[in-house]
């Protein structure tokens, strides 16, 4: 059992919650992940670690909400217990010092370059954060990650603030060089078409490329071999081998798909609880 | 030689075709007259080989003497005395194999059934109101036990008996290893798993889930910051193989772990009730022959398949899987093709498992195993018609711990090295049994390590504080 301490509702369906668990805060480092559970007979659902405090042992995690359980997770409230958190799972991001790092986030991934950028910046490389979404209100933390690294780069589809454009045209122009300085390295984290986009745009260049991978997970130790996705012809447990993993060796389709396995199960489980939500509002 | 009957009382079990619907157990279980019945036709032999075959050298013949006398309750306590996980054993023991193998009466009958009589000894037990037994004195050093699958949990009980205070960590929401996610309902019921486990907490015993040692802390971590004096490490031997071959990324390729977690752990079987999908198919093939393989095949068939088969690269002698499985699964239906060696896994477009493409073999002459080398027919190539396949190829210990944990020895499987004489590590203080040493074995292999590194810790425990 972990207790929320905070929750900040960062989008309608976007929640950040702080979470009491000091045995995870001592060991976590940027670019690893926890597990949790929120009901008895629930699933494991994987987040990314955004943000972590030994001193008062505690992890920050960002959840959007897209299916059952990360809804149920999104309607807890501080106070409350996730029923089980494990972690800190993964391999933390290793980049070489000293150089010019970008993160770019979409979606929740804004959350996970948290904490990373933060560690970056401290330890003296140059850091700039490229955040996309579709709208101005659909930025997140954009406050905490202006703090977090050197030049916080905003992009929106409909240029209602910042750069108007995708995350990868605003990062063409810095590694065409605009003046913020070429980048030795670039860490993209989101959605797969945007993460797949970045690969792209630096793919051929000698910017190093990592993206967090997000596949279907149940352990997250290793044992189920759920979570795998192929590099470089290989095959690879993103929860003990990743989730980073270099870009240009990553295999997108495969990936797409395999995290379409459950889609039609999830419909079910989706539609059911939404019934259960009118019985009760309704009762 | 007195006069005893040649057969062995059967045991009930469910109709075939009810049970292969749904996820109830099997076998039903001897009533009291047919434990009685069954352990009459015991020799008790002077020296009792069926004792030499037991892992944990169970005194059988003074435990079925009791049986034999309607004397459950001293029964209970001899068998808990030698095995702490009966109820398990009773039901997932290879019998045939170890007690059984040995029994005299095996010589030119059929053996007693010591399995089936100590499931119906462990399930008097558990009908009978828990007795209260006082806790024994607590002793100053601390023990910290790595994973609660029945090697760490053996050892745990053990340790607490002898009046430490014990800690297991374990990884999963859940305790009890393979018994909670891999063994399925039909063959193990969890509510057993359950009740032994309160036995364990009741004797002092805490569980501490959701913890992974090497990354939640480091293992050195229990010594420097959190005051253990000793470690087991039971971490089996969970890390899924794959066969390397094309199209097991497909979506419906399982390794038999994750197939198996959904269905126990996850509790798959009751979605939506419960939230973890899984995805069953009409049609499904499960490469390999072992205990897994039974298990994930016959799971299939409960959760909605209409056709389950074994594929198997060698022939029925070969299989490791247990006889009573396999002839459970041949009364429910399943197929098996044997001298079947798959080769790769057909997809449509979309990534969707379509077919298993297979070759046909035929034996050659033995390997470094002793066992007959499946060689391929030339030009033997087919499909299989498939929308699921789960692979069962077998298990190795899970590098995690090792891998953040200086010092720690492994052979060249992965395995951990034990001194000679003793059940510890590389590392002082430090012990290992079950799977994480032997790779994938089985239960009452890994009780057995529990229990003897529980008696070692407690002689070096001793010896540490003489010391002082
Ligand atoms: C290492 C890792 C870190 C992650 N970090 C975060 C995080 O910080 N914040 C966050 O909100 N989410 C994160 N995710 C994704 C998150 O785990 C899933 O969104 C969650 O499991 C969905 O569960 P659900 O029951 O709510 O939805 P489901 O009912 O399982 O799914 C709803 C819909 O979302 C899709 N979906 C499910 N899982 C994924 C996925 N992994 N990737 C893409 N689509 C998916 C499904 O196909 C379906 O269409 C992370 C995933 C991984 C592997
Ligand atoms: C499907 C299946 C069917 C089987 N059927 C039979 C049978 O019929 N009869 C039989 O005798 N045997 C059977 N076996 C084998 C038997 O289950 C195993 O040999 C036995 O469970 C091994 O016990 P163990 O305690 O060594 O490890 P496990 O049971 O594997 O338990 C290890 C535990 O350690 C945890 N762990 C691992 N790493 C860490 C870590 N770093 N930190 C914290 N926790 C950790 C794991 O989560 C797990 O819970 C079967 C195995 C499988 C998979
Ligand atoms: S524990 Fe296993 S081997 Fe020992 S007597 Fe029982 S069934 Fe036989
Ligand atoms: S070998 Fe068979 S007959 Fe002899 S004591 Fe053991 S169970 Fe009884
Ligand atoms: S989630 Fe099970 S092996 Fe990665």
């Amino acid at each position: 059992m972990a207790k929320i301490i905070e929750k900040r509702i960062l989008t309608p369906v976007t929640k950040l919650f702080r979470i009491e668990a000091p045995m995870i805060a001592t060991s976590a480092r940027p670019g690893q992940f926890v597990i949790v559970r929120v009901r008895e007979g629930g699933e494991r659902i994987p987040l990314t670690i955004a943000d972590f405090d030994a001193k008062s042992g505690t992890v920050t995690i960002v959840v959007q909400e897209v299916g059952v359980t990360s809804r149920l997770l999104g309607a807890l409230e501080v106070g409350e217990n996730l029923l089980d958190i494990l972690g800190p799972l993964g391999e933390p991001a290793h980049i070489p010092p000293g150089g010019h790092v970008i993160g770019v986030g979409g979606g929740f991934g804004a959350a996970a370059l948290w904490c990373l950028m933060k560690e970056l910046k401290a330890r003296g490389d140059k850091t700039t954060i490229i955040l996309g979404a579709r709208q101005q209100d659909l930025l997140i933390l954009t406050d905490e990650l202006r703090e977090a690294c050197d030049a916080l780069e905003l992009c929106t589809d409909d240029g209602s603030v910042g750069f108007k454009g995708l995350v990868t045209q605003r990062l063409q122009q810095i590694m065409d060089g605009d003046g913020l300085g070429k980048p030795n390295h670039v860490i993209a984290i989101g959605p797969m078409p945007m993460m797949r986009a970045i690969a792209n745009t630096t793919s051929g260049t000698d910017i190093a490329t990592q993206v967090s991978m997000d596949p279907l997970m149940i352990d997250g130790t290793g044992m189920c071999g759920c979570c795998r996705v192929s590099v470089g012809g290989k095959t690879k447990f993103a929860c003990v081998d990743g989730p980073l993993f270099d870009a240009n060796l990553v295999d997108f389709d495969e990936a797409v798909k395999r995290n379409k396995i459950y889609v039609k199960k999830e419909k079910i489980a989706a539609e059911r609880q939404q019934k259960h939500l009118c019985e009760r509002t309704s009762s | 030689m007195p006069a005893k009957r040649i057969t062995k009382t059967p045991m009930r079990t469910r109709d075939a075709k009810l049970r292969a619907t749904d996820f109830v157990e099997v076998n039903i279980g001897y009533k009291a007259e047919h434990a009685i019945f069954e352990a009459e036709r015991c020799l008790r032999c002077q020296q009792p080989p069926c004792t030499d075959g037991c892992p944990v050298h169970i005194p059988i013949p003074e435990l079925l003497h009791e049986v034999a006398a309607g004397n459950m309750e001293k029964a209970v306590d001899i068998l808990r005395t030698a095995n702490p996980l009966p109820a398990v054993c009773g039901r997932v023991c290879p019998q045939e194999e170890q007690c059984e193998n040995n029994c005299h009466m095996a010589k030119q009958y059929l053996p007693v059934g010591i399995g089936y009589l100590e499931r119906f000894i462990a399930d008097w037990e558990r009908s009978q109101p828990k007795k209260k037994k006082p806790k024994p004195p607590q002793r100053p050093q601390k023990v910290a036990v790595i994973g609660a699958g029945p090697a760490g949990l053996v050892c745990a009980g053990d340790l607490a008996r002898l009046g430490y205070p014990v800690t297991v960590f374990e990884g999963l929401h859940a305790p009890g290893g393979v018994l909670r996610y891999g063994i399925p309902e039909f063959r193990l019921p969890k509510d057993i798993l359950d009740w032994e486990i309160e036995l364990l907490k009741d004797m002092g015993v805490e569980i501490v889930c959701n913890v992974i040692v090497g990354k939640t802390f480091k293992l050195d971590d229990l010594f420097d910051k959190m005051g253990f004096s000793a470690v087991f490490i039971g971490t089996g031997a969970g890390l899924p193989s794959f066969l390397g071959i094309p199209g097991e990324n497909l979506n419906g390729v399982y390794s038999a772990n994750e197939f198996l977690t959904r269905i126990n752990l996850m509790q798959s079987y009751d979605f939506p009730n419960t939230d973890t999908p899984l995805y069953v198919g009409e049609r499904v093939a499960v490469i390999g022959a072992g205990n897994t393989a039974m298990d994930s095949v016959r799971s299939a068939l409960r959760m909605g398949s209409k056709e389950g088969m074994i594929v198997y690269r060698r022939t029925e002698k070969e299989m490791t899987a247990r006889q009573e499985e396999y002839e459970h699964a041949i009364e429910e239906g399943i197929q098996f093709r044997w001298l079947t060696n798959p080769i790769e896994i057909i997809g449509d477009e979309d990534g969707w498992v379509t077919g298993l493409k297979c070759l046909k073999m035929e034996l050659g002459e033995p390997d470094a195993s002793g066992r007959a080398r499946p060689i391929a027919i030339k030009g033997s190539e087919f499909i299989i018609p498939v929308e699921n396949v789960i692979l069962s190829i077998g298990t190795s210990p899970n590098p995690l711990l090792v891998n953040t944990t200086p010092g720690l020895e492994t052979n060249n499987k992965g395995c951990l090295v034990l001194e000679a004489n003793k059940p510890q590590t590389s590392r002082k203080r430090v012990y290992a049994g079950g799977d994480a040493v032997t790779g994938a074995a089985t239960v009452i292999l890994a009780a057995g390590a529990g229990k003897d590194a529980a008696t070692s810790i407690h002689a070096d425990l001793m010896a540490d504080l003489a010391e002082k």
